[in-house]
């Protein structure tokens, strides 16, 4: 089976990502003082962009380009969310990076934030070694 | 080519992200998101008897041939057709950015903090490794990131996601009004 068009939707996600500017440290730290509205504005119409897309894939029964019909897993509550979420803030705000924005910046060139992504793999090896004694 | 120089505005770069997530629906039954690809990096390339990290990462590779290619898009737009000028924050945030000791706004993030030799100082350890560290940990244990929880998550109207969010913005306005400036004043 062919994966190609994941590594093209990933390429293009990463185009998107810099040239969005999504991906800059001074813009994340603009969006958490409120100084600007352009992270509102493209988290916002991505959002909005994405439950019309998905109100019509359900709608019309919308299937895949290989007929399938398209499943989507409902997400269930844990208290990981709240208290995960508010690490992940941190160093959201810290590292000025999600996980995709990592990738968008080691491949512009900026292999410092190599250091940044190891560190993200370091963190989620420790959830995975810790969870047994994490609440959720 | 102008338009592939200059930055995109709001309007067009957000719902280019939302049509993520119908096109890898539509092309593949995927649900959108990234940080899940950390879990597959851990499963493939750390073997080890942690049960979590016990499962076929293989069957998931698409995930992770999804953020190499964000790694060549972030080549090709970081090479071919970066912006040239400096970011056009607002007013505002340029002088906070240099009321916190940040002067130097090229490029995508400040070279001062992220740099070799930041590294070995106190507050670019805490910046790049503590905060990576918080990243995947927290990303992980709150099951999902901006794009698999603010994004996809949201989009399919899932409280939960809604929930990860929204503590995403209480942790970073925390460390943002709160913490950040003492770190940076390291």
């Amino acid at each position: 089976m062919s994966k190609t068009k994941y590594l093209i939707l990933g390429f293009l996600f990463g185009i998107i990502l810099i040239k969005a500017e999504v991906v800059s440290w001074f813009r994340i730290q603009e969006m958490f003082h409120f100084q600007s509205f352009h992270m509102y504005g493209v988290i916002g119409s991505a959002v909005v962009v994405g439950i019309i897309s998905i109100l019509i894939i359900k709608k019309f029964n919308i299937k895949t380009i290989d007929g399938e019909p398209i499943q989507i897993e409902s997400k269930s509550f844990s208290k990981g969310n709240i208290i995960g979420g508010l690490i992940f803030g941190f160093g959201w705000a810290l590292t000025g990076a999600c996980p995709g924005p990592l990738y968008a910046l080691v491949g512009s060139g900026a292999l410092i934030v190599l250091v940044v992504l190891f560190s993200a793999v370091v963190g989620t090896l420790t959830y995975g070694a810790l969870k047994d004694k994490l609440p959720h | 080519m102008n338009i592939l120089s200059q930055p995109w505005p709001w309007y067009i770069s957000g719902p280019l992200i939302g049509l993520m997530v119908p096109l890898l629906l539509i092309m593949g039954n995927k649900t959108f998101g990234i940080s899940s690809s950390l879990r597959h990096i851990c499963a493939a390339c750390f073997p080890s008897n942690i049960t979590f990290f016990q499962y076929n990462w293989r069957a998931q590779s698409w995930n992770l041939i999804f953020a190499f290619g964000i790694v060549l898009g972030g080549f090709v737009a970081g090479y071919f057709f970066a912006n040239p000028n400096l970011i056009e924050l607002s007013e505002n945030a340029v002088a906070e950015l240099n009321s916190l000791g940040i002067k130097n706004h090229e490029g995508l993030f400040p070279q001062e903090l992220f740099s070799l030799h930041s590294l070995f100082t106190l507050k670019g350890f805490i910046v790049m490794v503590v905060g990576g560290f918080f990243v995947g940990f927290g990303t992980r244990y709150a099951g999902g990131c901006t794009s698999g929880h603010s994004i996809m998550g949201m989009s399919n109207l899932q409280l939960p996601s809604l929930i990860a969010t929204i503590c995403f913005f209480v942790g970073g306005l925390v460390m943002t009004w709160f913490i950040l400036p003492f770190i940076l004043s390291l």
